[in-house]
């Protein structure tokens, strides 16, 4: 289970053990089952970490983006250097499974400096650590901004790709490899439910804006709610929330998605759910990209920061 | 049919934009020749891409009626030509079939390239000239200076020029009562047999081909039976007619005027421009003196991008071609870009329309490969290739010598950027004939090789004169010079679309932009690219494009399908723009970017 998107940390512990209650009425909550709750490093959602656990929350996952000031500030987070540390320690009491998120390839941001802010935050002893690299997208504030010239010193290629190296480095060197292009973990404590994406796995996408796939009679079925609560909520009561919609190339996605992880993908589902050939297939392997070992194709170390690159000659 | 007394021909000529299609807006509606609603801006102008533009292409004719003032009807037969001297040749077959010309000059501009190539053309056609003042609305028009520079520069009497805004309809009859009394009448008799020269002729896909004539001896009558005297093909006229500027029959052309047959014929590749067409019985004998068709000079190849659509860019070729005499096609095929034509133009604006015309109203994308222009191969067993295309270029050892064709350029600038453009000719290897003075402006002439002009001169011109030089060229013959053939190698490849013919002093430092401009017109690869420029087999200049180090999503989870099919679709997107040489993808602009010289 997993709460998650917009700020679910602003929930009452209350309404979070109602809603875990209900879905145990409902389809019964196994032993062991993971159960996350995305938080914000604020001290007033830290005060509720408590309250989550004891209403079954299991693991928390906290968007702390940087550990520096001036970072937070150019990323346009409201909370501190200091607030971040805190909550992180807070929810290290509470859980036995915490995970935070940084973002790198920042303006300015030296491949030492770097190293520095990510061997703190290995030093909070997390099982599980997201890195992502800043990334630019058209249509959104930040994209307009670059595009207007406002957000110089961001890295080159080249120096992206630096940064890149060094994370894998040292995240490997302190046990916590990427098990996914952006994800790291001490093994067995991956995200369970992230790991249902990536592997083409079923799930139910519930409340406002909520996105699911589920397998109906064999087939893959996209699942999307209205994204205004208010629309939502009437549609919930008339019981009518939940729109399907057919999946669109599902061997494709599930290529996509499933490269993203170490473990790589099956190739013999690959072909059960339609996939084009992969002409190129021999020719990435022999240049040393991709790996085969039986029907499990995955990236190699080499392979892993070119995947957009590689599934454009592959899907071609 | 008109008496020769009460006829008067004439074409309007200027350098580019000065203002003769609006000029020619005015005469039509002072004559009341189109209604007030079908009048618009430019309406000679009539295809899309000239409208676009805001440029004459093709030149129109149009018969108005004028009232003078001494009482009498007149029909006057105007045509509008282009200013662009890629188009120079429908300036010089117009001014075959009248008698005079209205020489506009922009009173805020002043004497141009064109100007001067274009009044040289009138004398040579013993034409009556009617320099125009133009645009005297605009605060910067100087009617003095203008005067002078005509009397300066082109040498001929300016005390009559008249002063008129096109735009606002001054002075507008006073260029009506000049092409009356000033111009002279055609001469020409009713009775002799016929003598009609054409013109020029278009298809039209209800009527078949449109000729347009100048009948200079006898009469055209609908329903006679002509011979076109270069072939001896027969045609049975099915209509005769003049525009205003819509079609309209008349029964019959007498001498003097100028209109249109139709007779059944269907392509225009039969009817040769500068033909005589006389009656099939009691014909002349002696056929005018004719004319020479246009030559194609540049030539490139035009490739589709996707390779299914080589027989739509087929039928897309025909079709203009049909219309286009001096377009030029055969079939190409390149190791690298598949099935293509080798297509040839009168020069870089004719070849840019082509291409868009095809792109946009065929819906078809090209790769356009590096223009070239005719090289004459001499081999050591004495025979002479044609070389249109530097991919055919013969083994070296069998060539005894290359000739390559030269120009004539006649560039008119401001003194203060005279020195760059003496820069830029002599970087083109120009050899300087002649400069001269008139007021702060200088004349220079230059014998250039047409290769260097061909591609990006004009551009580069524009560039370092900010925009206030004018060019003009006429080609002057073949000489031979040292040229090789260069090829560039992707990745150890030779990319035949991008060779190119060159002088050997030129050589290192071509090559060494142009494998500069591909290292940034090529994205990144997975492995890096060498990009090498070479004569024969030996590398005169190397880069190499490093491979790509990082291209991946950061964030991808699970949501929003859109957003995933996005994602799916860029990466697969990406090389629809682009032609794959071994395992390298090239953008398809990259053919042409890459050769442009920045200096
Ligand atoms: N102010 C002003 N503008 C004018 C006048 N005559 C023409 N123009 C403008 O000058 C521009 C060029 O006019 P055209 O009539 O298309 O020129 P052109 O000589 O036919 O051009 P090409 O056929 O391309 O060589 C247009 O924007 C006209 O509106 C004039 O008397 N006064
Ligand atoms: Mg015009």
């Amino acid at each position: 289970m997993f709460f998650g998107g917009g700020t679910p940390s602003l929930m009452s512990p209350r309404l979070v053990a109602r809603i875990l209650r209900a879905a145990d009425r409902a389809w019964g909550i196994g032993e062991g089952t993971e159960i996350t709750l995305e938080a914000n490093p604020t001290s007033s959602e830290a005060g509720r970490f408590r309250g989550y656990r004891d209403a079954g929350v299991n693991r928390l996952s906290i968007g702390v983006q940087s550990l520096r000031d001036p970072d937070l500030r150019r990323l346009g987070r409201l909370h501190s250097a200091a607030e971040a540390l805190r909550t992180i320690e807070i929810a290290s009491r509470s859980f036995d499974r915490t995970s935070f998120d940084l973002i790198y390839a920042r303006q300015d941001q030296t491949p030492e400096a770097w190293r520095i802010e990510l061997e703190q935050a290995l030093s909070l002893n997390p099982s599980h650590l997201a890195l992502y690299q800043l990334t630019i997208e058209a249509g959104t504030a930040f994209g307009a901004r670059f595009d207007a010239g406002k957000l110089p010193g961001l890295p080159g290629d080249d120096r992206a790709a630096d940064l890149w190296h060094l994370t894998q480095e040292v995240t490997q060197a302190h046990g916590l490899p990427a098990y996914e292009i952006s994800n790291h973990a001490r093994p067995g404590a991956e995200s369970r439910h992230n790991l249902t994406y990536w592997r083409g796995g079923d799930w139910a996408g519930i409340g406002p804006g909520a996105h699911g796939r589920l397998t109906l009679d064999g087939r893959r079925i996209a699942t999307e709610t209205p994204l205004a609560p208010g629309e939502w909520l009437h549609a919930a009561e008339a019981g009518r929330a939940t729109v399907h919609l057919p999946e669109d190339e599902p061997a494709e996605i599930l290529l996509m998605m499933g490269l993203r992880l170490r473990e790589g993908v099956d190739l013999a589902r690959y072909d059960a759910l339609g996939g084009p050939p992969l002409a190129c297939l021999p020719e990435l392997i022999g240049d040393g990209l991709l790996r085969r070992e039986g029907d499990r194709l995955s990236l190699t170390d080499e392979g892993r920061p070119l995947l957009n690159a590689i599934l454009s000659r592959l899907l071609a | 049919m008109t008496d020769l007394a009460h006829i008067r021909n004439f074409s309007i000529v200027a350098h580019i934009d000065h203002g003769k299609s609006t000029l020619a807006d005015r005469l039509i509606q002072e004559t009341n020749t189109v209604s007030e609603r079908d009048m618009k801006e430019q309406l000679l102008d009539a295809m899309d891409i000239e409208r676009e533009r805001g440029i004459t292409i093709k030149a129109n004719t149009v018969r108005i009626e004028y009232t003078a003032r001494d009482g009498e009807d007149y029909v006057l037969n105007l045509i509008d030509t282009p200013g662009h001297v890629d188009f120079a040749y429908e300036v010089s077959r117009s001014m075959r079939a009248v008698e005079g010309s209205l020489l506009v000059v922009d009173s805020t501009q002043g004497v141009e390239a064109q100007t001067l190539a274009n009044v040289y053309q009138a004398i040579d056609a013993d034409h009556e000239i009617v320099p125009v003042f133009n645009k005297i609305d605009l605060p910067a028009s100087d009617i003095d200076r203008v005067a002078e520079q005509v009397e300066d520069v082109i040498g001929i009497d300016a005390s009559g020029a008249i002063p008129v805004s096109a735009k606002t309809g001054e002075g507008i009859r006073e260029v009506l009562e000049a092409i009356v009394t000033r111009l002279p009448a055609p001469k020409g008799a009713p009775d002799a047999p016929l003598k009609a020269m054409l013109v020029d002729s278009w298809y039209d896909a209800y009527l078949g081909v449109i000729v347009l004539v100048r009948v200079i001896d006898g009469t055209l009558k609908k329903g006679a039976r002509v011979r076109f005297m270069s072939n001896g093909a027969v045609h049975g006229v099915d209509r005769v007619g003049v525009f205003r500027p819509t079609m309209q029959d008349v029964g019959e052309l007498g001498p003097g005027e100028i209109g249109f047959l139709t007779a059944s014929i269907k392509q225009v590749r039969d009817t040769r421009v500068g033909d005589t067409i006389t009656t099939e019985k009691h014909g002349a004998t002696e056929p005018l003196p004719g004319f020479k068709p246009s030559q194609p000079v540049v030539f490139c190849g035009l490739f589709p991008v996707d390779n299914a659509e080589f027989e739509d860019l087929r039928d897309a070729i025909d079709k203009l071609a049909l219309n286009d005499a001096s377009f030029s096609h055969e079939m190409e095929t390149s190791a690298a870009l598949g099935f293509g034509f080798r297509c040839g133009f009168l020069g870089l604006l004719h070849l840019e329309v082509i291409r868009d015309r095809i792109e946009r109203e065929y819906g078809i994308d090209l790769v356009t490969t590096a223009p070239s222009v005719i090289y004459h191969v001499h081999m050591r067993d004495g025979s002479m290739i044609e070389l249109h295309n530097p991919a055919d270029m013969p083994d070296p050892t069998l060539v005894d010598h290359i000739e390559e064709p030269r120009i004539k350029a006649t560039i008119l600038v401001p003194d203060e950027y005279l020195g760059d453009v003496l820069k830029l000719c002599q970087d083109r290897r120009g050899i300087q004939e002649d400069l001269t003075y008139a007021g702060s402006r200088a004349m220079v002439v230059y014998d250039l090789p047409l290769n260097e002009v061909v591609f990006d001169f004009y551009d580069r011109l524009k560039s370092v004169t900010k925009g206030y030089a004018s060019f003009d060229y006429q080609m002057t013959g073949y000489r031979q010079d040292n040229l090789v053939k260069m090829q560039i190698l992707v990745n150890e490849e030779p990319v035949d679309a991008l060779s190119i013919m060159v002088h050997r002093d030129r050589a290192e430092s071509r090559g060494r932009a142009m494998c500069e401009k591909l290292k940034d017109l090529i994205p990144r690869h997975m492995f890096k690219i060498p990009i090498q420029a070479a004569i024969g087999g030996k590398v005169i200049a190397r880069e190499t494009l490093a491979a790509l180090r990082k291209d991946v999503t950061a964030k991808c989870y699970g949501g929003d399908v859109s957003r995933k099919k996005k994602l799916l679709d860029k990466q697969k997107a990406g090389k629809k723009k682009m032609r794959q040489f071994g395992k390298v993808d090239i953008p398809q602009e990259a053919f042409i970017s890459a050769l442009k010289m920045d200096g």
